[in-house]
This record gives C-alpha cells, structure tokens and sequence, in this order.
C-alpha cells in the first residue's frame, strides 16, 4: 500500500512549498473556474469565456511594461474588455461572437505590441512563454491574498445573482417578462467570467483558464440537468482534474525524454477531455429530458 | 520598403490577404467566429511538434488545423457547438505545451508564429503558400452556392438537399488550409482579425453577397498592405497593425451603416440598430 501511495506520490511531494502553493491557487482558480463555467456553458459563451482568457494576455504584458501587479493587469483588462464586448455585443448569438473576435482581435495587436516592448525594453524574451502558458510551480506567494479576493468576487456575483442569471440564462424572453434587466444581468456574468478566467491565466495560464472554465462545467452538465447541483459539481470537478494534474506533473519529473517534468496543463488538459468523452458517453444511455440545443 | 528582401513579404501578404478575405466572408456569414479562431491557435501547437521531430513547419501547421477542423465538426454533432470548439482548442494547446517542454530553443519562434513575421520568408515558400491558396479558393468556387445557402438558410437548404452537417465540415477543411498557410505569415493569434475584421465591415456596407465578398478582399488587401508598410517604418509587430488595424474595418463599418440608415430611414427596411447582425440570421 506504502509503495503504491509512493508510485503515485513521489517522495516529498507535499514537502516541497512549490507544490503546496501549486496546489492551493490551482485549486482556487478551478473552484471559481468552474462554478462560473456552468453559467458559461449553459449561456453558450465559451467563446467570450477563451477571448478574455486571452485578452488578459494584454494587460499581463501592460503590466510587465509599467510595472504594476500582473493580476490587477488581468483582472482590470478583463473587465474592461467585457464591457466593450457588452457595449458593441448584439443580442444574436452570431452578431455576438462576432464582437467578441473583434475585441479580441484588437486586444491582441495591442498584447503584440506591449510583448514587443517588453522584449524589446526590458530583455525579458521569455515573457511571452510565461504570459501564455503560465507555470504552476512558479507563483509567487505574494499574490494569493489578490487570487482568493478575486476569486471571492466572481463567486459572489454567481451566487447573489444566482436566480436571475439562471433565468436569464435560460430564457433570456421569459426573464425579461419578468422584469429582470436581462442586459445588466449579462453585464454582470460577463464580469464574473473575466475575473474567473484572469485569475487563473495568471496563476496557471491562459490555456488552462479556457479548459477549466468550460471542460468541467460541460462535462457535468452532459451528466446532471439541474443547474445548482452542476454548478457545485463542476467546481469540484475542476478542483479533482487540477490536483490529479499536479501530482502527475510532479510525478514526471523522472519521465523521458528530458527529465525535467511535462506540464501541468498538459496533464490537467488531457483529464478533462477524456472525462468529456466519458460522460458524453454516459450521458448518451440516459433518456434526456432536456431538448438538446 | 520595396528593396528586394521586402518582395516577398509583398506578395505573400497580398495573397494571405486575398484568401483571407473570401474564406472570412463566409466565416462571418456563417457566424463561426470560434472556430476561425480555434484552429488557427491550436495549429499553432502543430508547429511546435515539427520542429520537435524535425519536419517543415507548414506540414506540422496542415496536420494540426486539419485534426482540430476535423474534431470540431464531429464533436460538435453531439452536444454544444462552442463547448466542442473549446475543448478541441484546448486540447490541442495542451499538447503544444507539452511539445514545447520538450524543446528548449524556441522562445523567440513562438513569438514570431504567435505574432507573425513577415519579413523572414524565403522564396522557396512562396510556392505551398499559392497552392494552399489555390485549393482554398478553388474550393470556395465549387462550393459557392451551397455554402451560400446553407449559411443564410440551413432549412431550405436541407430542403434542396444541401447537408448542412457536411457543409460545416468541409468549410472548417477549408478554413484549416487557409490557416496553415496564412499562420506563418501573421501569426497564430491575428490570422483571424484578418479573416472577421474586413468581411464583416464589407458586409455593413453592401447587402450583395457577390459584392459584399469582392469589397472584403479589397479591405483585406489594403489592411495588410497598410500593416507591412506601418511594420516597416516604425519596426513594431506586424500583428499590432493587423489587430487593430481589423477593429477599426469593423468600427467604420457598423458606423457607416448606423450612419446612412439614420440618414436614408426610408431606404432602410431593417431596424437600424445591427443592419450587420441582421442579414443572413
């Protein structure tokens, strides 16, 4: 038994602070991730959820420029971005992913320009990799205080908003008829998003924050109907992938071909979309009750 | 801006510029703005692994944008369409990163192939980049008509026995050849605002799709001219200029529009808040 805990396990693995601290803002980020990813997911918002993943990209490299904290470079481009999606946003859902591209596309030539800089200014050429694909086992201890606050904040917003937003969410007519302001509520989930997915691109990168956002969240809700219990779920589900992801990271560190460890996301990235594939299995044998979209 | 090293960066962005803007015509139309920006950023990650096993980064780029328009349409058959473009993107990145664990000397590639760089193309890469081209554009040509209809009307499409399931798949196809051949160019992550920021300023400008498609190539090739030449002289990335350069097509266009449907309200059928949103949904 010792010995298979030991396989999985390596020896010193909860010893080692990188690891812990690994653990605890991952674990944060996919909580937050994907509890609002369930709202993302049943809105049909992927699309925006990965734009402000990326867009926070910009603000990352902004704040690398003028030498603020990253996370507040996150988290304040991400909101500001999802304000203009909201602003020039169409109601249709074509009309809206189009406006999500278009921000994203501008916010991208700006993130070309201030990683340029960075380089350029500063002779930092690994920026641009660090920004991107974010590296779990290097965060620093001083943001976590910023991660959890940020992390309470979108949490908030979904929980608050709850009701509204499912209706919302649901039928964006019948919500209305019911005097919910369907475009504040939007706003509002949109904001919530953004922080979601600036806290954990910069704590665990941009690719991670789009795959925990919407893998859990999908993946749950191919296998529960019921909006509150695939909110918990999916955010425990994203907690379970990124610690399982972790420890086959740390566990790598002995596997060819460098010895040096494969990534996170890697790991974290290839256990949701099996868990995806399984549960669209799952899902397929139980009758569906509701009308698939 | 015209010495002899700078030719071919004319001529490939002129004809990444011609393909980009038919193909993001229809991609505009069809509204498949996720996944125009998915395979091209989960293509990215093909080039990685080529340079890890050692073959030529336009094959790596046309396995991967191949593999991820190819998983985005059958996984998109079963359940949501955006939580399969997110999910295929992802898993594609994931495996990027790991292929770039794999390597050490590649951090000033992966800028150039995320930003582009249009300055260091040989000669000998203008050939595949044409062809590729060609097959986009020939493919555009054959499939002109039912591609139209299947993106305007999927229902009286199926009607005259146009599958749009078959339609989605062989466009993404398509847009996975023009993304391997226009990534290297521009980059992984502003191919797209190359391929929505014309086509949909072109489209608030005209209703005729011919027309529309025609105007789009031209604000296409007019970005990318401007962009190389801005590139040039201030020596910033070309990828800023195409960017930004993209949002502000789409900005004149929706203005353009607001701006003649409030000052001709007569000629102007459609409510005059989205004219762009509203043709082809």
């Amino acid at each position: 038994m010792t010995s298979l805990l030991h396989l999985l396990f390596a020896p010193g693995f909860l010893a080692s602070p990188p690891v812990r601290l690994a653990l605890l803002t991952g674990g944060v980020a996919a909580f937050v991730s994907g509890a609002v990813g369930a709202f993302t997911v049943l809105r049909g918002q992927s699309y925006a959820g990965h734009a402000l993943a990326d867009l926070s990209v910009t603000g990352g490299s902004g704040s690398y420029l003028i030498g603020i904290s990253p996370l507040l470079g996150f988290a304040g481009t991400g909101v500001l971005a999802a304000g203009v999606m909201d602003m020039i946003g169409i109601r249709r859902p074509r009309g809206r992913d189009l406006a999500t591209g278009i921000v994203r596309g501008a916010g991208l030539g700006l993130a070309a320009l201030f990683l340029f800089w960075d380089t350029t200014h500063t002779n930092t050429s690994g920026v641009a990799v660090t920004i991107l694909f974010g590296s779990m086992f290097t965060i620093s201890p001083a943001v976590i205080p910023l991660v959890v606050g940020c992390g309470l904040v979108a949490l908030a917003i979904v929980a608050v908003f709850y009701r509204p937003l499912l209706l919302s969410s649901v039928s964006a007519d019948l919500a209305a008829a019911r005097g919910i302001p369907v475009r504040a509520v939007g706003l509002l989930c949109l904001i919530a998003i953004a922080l979601a997915v600036s806290l954990s691109a910069l704590t665990i990168g941009t690719i991670l924050s789009t795959a925990l956002l919407v893998g859990p969240a999908a993946t749950v809700l191919r296998i529960t109907d019921r909006p509150g219990r695939a909110t918990v779920m999916a955010a425990l589900l994203g907690v379970a992938v990124t610690w399982l992801g972790i420890v086959l990271a740390y566990d790598s560190f002995t596997w060819p071909p460098r010895h040096d460890g494969w990534p996170v996301s890697f790991f974290v990235v290839a256990l949701i979309f099996v868990g995806y594939l399984l549960a669209q299995l799952v899902g397929r044998r139980r009758p569906v009750r509701r009308v698939e979209s | 801006m015209f010495a002899p090293f700078m030719i071919n960066a004319w001529i490939v962005a002129t004809m990444v510029a011609v393909v980009a803007g038919i193909v993001g015509f229809f991609v505009v139309m069809r509204g498949s703005a996720f996944v125009a920006d998915a395979v091209p950023q989960g293509a990215f990650a093909g080039a990685a692994g080529a340079s890890l096993i050692g073959v030529s980064t336009l094959v790596g780029l046309s396995v991967f944008a191949l593999a991820g328009a190819l998983g985005i349409g059958l996984l998109g058959r079963r359940g949501r369409h955006d939580v399969a473009t997110a999910l295929t993107l992802v898993l594609m990145l994931g495996l990027g990163a790991l292929f770039l664990s794999f390597t050490t000397q590649y951090s000033s590639e992966i800028f150039a192939l995320l930003f582009g760089e249009i300055l260091g193309i040989s000669s000998s890469e203008i050939l595949p980049i044409a062809v590729l081209g060609l097959v986009c554009i020939a493919a555009i040509i054959v499939m002109y008509r039912p591609l139209l209809l299947s993106s305007l009307a999927p229902e009286s499409g199926e009607a005259r026995g146009v599958r749009a399931a078959r339609m989605e798949l062989l466009f993404l196809i398509v847009v996975a050849i023009a993304t391997s051949m226009t990534l290297p160019v521009v980059g992984a992550l502003l191919i797209f605002s190359l391929m929505i920021g014309p086509p949909a300023a072109a489209r608030s400008l005209t209703g005729s799709p011919l027309r529309a498609m025609a105007l789009s190539v031209v604000i296409a090739v007019a970005l990318a001219w401007v962009a190389i030449a801005a590139s040039y002289e201030t020596d910033w990335p070309v990828g800023f200029f195409v960017g930004v350069g993209g949002a502000v097509c789409y900005a004149g266009g929706r203005g353009w529009a607001a701006w003649s449907a409030a000052r001709l309200p007569s000629a102007a059928p459609s409510p005059p808040a989205a004219p762009a949103a509203t043709v082809g949904s």
